[in-house]
């Protein structure tokens, strides 16, 4: 019935792929719910979990509102400090995800523009570039992203630390993953370089960073839009890294690594949801981006399949 | 081929360079190496005394050649915090790393290449669907949240394995084994699991394409077409030539077990080199930070170099289309 439909009226290509798959509706819609709650945390939750004056030592550690003691002001159960912890996971969702665009956002900038001017000059700048990528590629994510977080520790004092860490997981994420949108730009420019359309370009004498940006570019989107979604699922399973392993943002702030990370002091005593909820958020988060990334894949690059 | 051979061993040495000159950057200007060796009440002259022993006066060049001859021999200096042989340190924890990292190896080829085969074999069962919806899981639930999940039912639940720590260890020389105790053994099986998970997923992904792969080329197609039995089509034809990037598997994975060891190092409290270096971040020992990188930066580089070659050797095309290339 559903697929009639679909067959009937849908023209775009795109859309009609979409609407056919249950894993990417499915994902997708996954996606949009997280990220509204996210967006609009401050509105739906029932407390702000940032604010101290909001909760009480005597509610700490209510179990969910389903077992025997707990509350329904309460629903998945408080944290030791008397926290809501519904509230907390939506507030910890959203800065994991600001952290997780953000980074992605700043290694595409610097990626996709390294990779272009690589791809379209050629020459010197691309084999510094290139080479720069090798030495990148041969240390793995998850350590370049701690020695980032490391050397950020030495160099900014204590005191600024808890405040800047933000930018500094950015940094450390965003300069951990920008290889790949350099060596993908850097290919799809390669292939793009010769076609008629970029000679007519430069034949009309435009300047080369308009060729680069307004002409290029747009064509190479589709796999470097496939990598940002891949991209940000590990951007955000690197946060959650970093934050469990307590370099990451502070406790105050908590996102769901930190949450996490709170949360296994009490796994051995039977608070467990403290610990299980924040988990299973992440979960369903870096699963439904990886959905919707392994659906945008499959249609827009048929090779890779 | 000398060629091939030739131009890798120039990329290592090069990225080896790289390495070390970030890790000298690191401890010659990321906070003041004097001001974190002594304490408050040493004197200025004594200070200076000291900066001169070390050599911190001479010229950033000359510092950086005796940087790198240390390490050469072997000598990667004294930790901030403990105040200990830098190397001592990291050969004390090497053999806790290693082990684990061996076994969660031999878990995820066990399980992950078998049913990587399986999955591409018997296409569209309920269980080959079923085994891959649980790849995807392998590989997106991340590292911690998995040993989480396993110390609360194997620890807090059921309360059968140890979860922390390395349990009893019995010394062969200087190398602290785990193998030979019964303690011992216990204290693995959570640590490999939790990091033979996602890389098992990964191999089990990979075996699965390339065997897909295989199955829809031509000779795979002409075999079929002359009635051999499928028995000796799949084992005989196709298994044999999808094996081949089982070594490139297997270095991805190395790379990838010893990366995330940090992690699960961390989830159990297992006193291996990853833990050694998370403590140095949070500490800001700088030493230790930048022998670690270079010591890890060397078991990639050699790791890589070694697939690399093994792979021109079992498939010699590789070299020459490197070769017209170039």
């Amino acid at each position: 019935m559903w697929r009639k439909i679909i067959d009937g009226t849908v023209e775009n290509e795109f859309l009609y792929y979409f609407f056919r798959s249950t894993s990417a509706l499915v994902s997708s819609s996954l996606c949009l719910i997280i990220l509204l709650s996210a967006l609009f945390a401050p509105l739906i939750s029932a407390s702000n979990p940032y604010d101290l004056t909001t909760f009480d030592l005597l509610d700490s550690l209510t179990p969910p509102f389903w077992e025997e003691k707990g509350s329904s002001r309460f629903l998945l159960g408080t944290d030791d400090q008397g926290r809501d912890l519904l509230s907390s996971i939506l507030y910890g969702t959203r800065l994991s995800l600001a952290i997780g665009v953000t980074s992605i956002v700043f290694a595409v900038v610097i990626g996709v523009s390294l990779g272009l001017m690589a791809g379209y000059f050629g020459g010197r700048f691309d084999a510094v570039v290139m080479r720069i990528a090798d030495v990148q590629l041969s240390l793995p994510a998850i350590l370049t992203a701690l020695l980032i977080d490391g050397i950020a520790r030495g160099l900014l004092p204590a005191s600024e630390h808890d405040r800047l860490m933000f930018f500094v997981l950015v940094v450390a994420i965003g300069l951990s993953l920008w290889v790949n949108f350099a060596r993908t730009a850097r290919a799809s420019t390669f292939v793009e370089r010769n076609k008629e359309y970029v000679q007519a370009a430069e034949i009309m004498g435009l300047p080369k960073w308009r060729i680069l940006l307004t002409h290029i570019l747009p064509n190479i989107m589709s796999p470097l839009l496939v990598i940002m979604t891949i991209d940000l699922a590990i951007a955000i399973l690197l946060e959650a890294t970093l934050s469990f392993l307590g370099v990451g943002v502070p406790a105050n702030q908590p996102s769901l690594g930190t949450l996490i990370r709170i949360g296994t002091e009490y796994i051995f005593s039977g608070e467990w949801w403290i610990v299980i909820f924040p988990s299973l958020m992440l979960i369903i988060l870096i699963i439904s981006v990886n959905m919707v990334g392994d659906f945008l894949r499959d249609v827009l690059n048929p090779k890779l399949k | 081929m000398f060629r091939f051979i030739l131009i890798r061993l120039a990329q290592s040495i090069f990225v080896m360079f790289v390495v070390s000159l970030i890790a000298f950057s690191l401890f010659r200007f990321v906070g003041d190496p004097v001001a974190q060796m002594v304490g408050q009440e040493t004197s200025i002259q004594d200070q200076e005394r000291l900066r001169e022993r070390l050599g911190l006066n001479d010229p950033v060049p000359v510092q950086f050649v005796r940087f790198l001859r240390d390490l050469g021999t072997g000598n990667f200096g004294f930790s901030y915090r403990t105040r200990q042989p830098i190397g001592e340190m990291f050969l004390d924890r090497m053999p806790a790393t290693l082990e684990l990292s061996f076994v969660s190896l031999l878990i995820s080829l066990a399980f992950g290449i078998p049913a990587g085969i399986y999955t591409a074999l018997k296409r569209g069962r309920f269980s080959s669907s079923a085994m891959l919806i649980l790849t995807l899981i392998g590989v997106s639930v991340p590292t911690f949240v998995i040993g989480i999940f396993l110390i609360y039912i194997f620890g807090v639940q059921l309360t059968v394995l140890p979860t922390f720590g390395r349990g009893e260890t019995i010394a062969i020389g200087w190398w602290k084994t785990n193998f030979l105790t019964v303690e011992g053994l216990r204290a693995l099986v959570l640590p490999a699991l939790t990091l033979g998970i996602y890389q098992l997923a990964l191999t089990m992904r990979l075996v699965r394409s390339e065997m897909l792969e295989v199955l829809r080329t031509d000779y795979i197609k002409f075999a079929v077409a002359r009635g051999l039995n499928y028995r000796s089509i799949y084992f005989h034809h196709a298994l044999k030539n999808s094996m081949m990037p089982v070594i490139t598997i297997v270095g991805l994975q190395l790379g990838g077990i010893i990366a995330f060891s940090i992690v699960t190092e961390s989830v159990f409290q297992w006193p291996g080199m990853g833990l050694l270096f998370l403590e140095s971040i949070q500490f800001v020992d700088i030493p230790v930070m930048s022998s670690y990188l270079v010591i890890i930066a060397f078991l990639f580089v050699i790791i890589n170099l070694i697939v690399d070659l093994l792979y021109f050797v079992i498939d010699p095309r590789i070299g020459s289309a490197t070769d017209s290339q170039i």
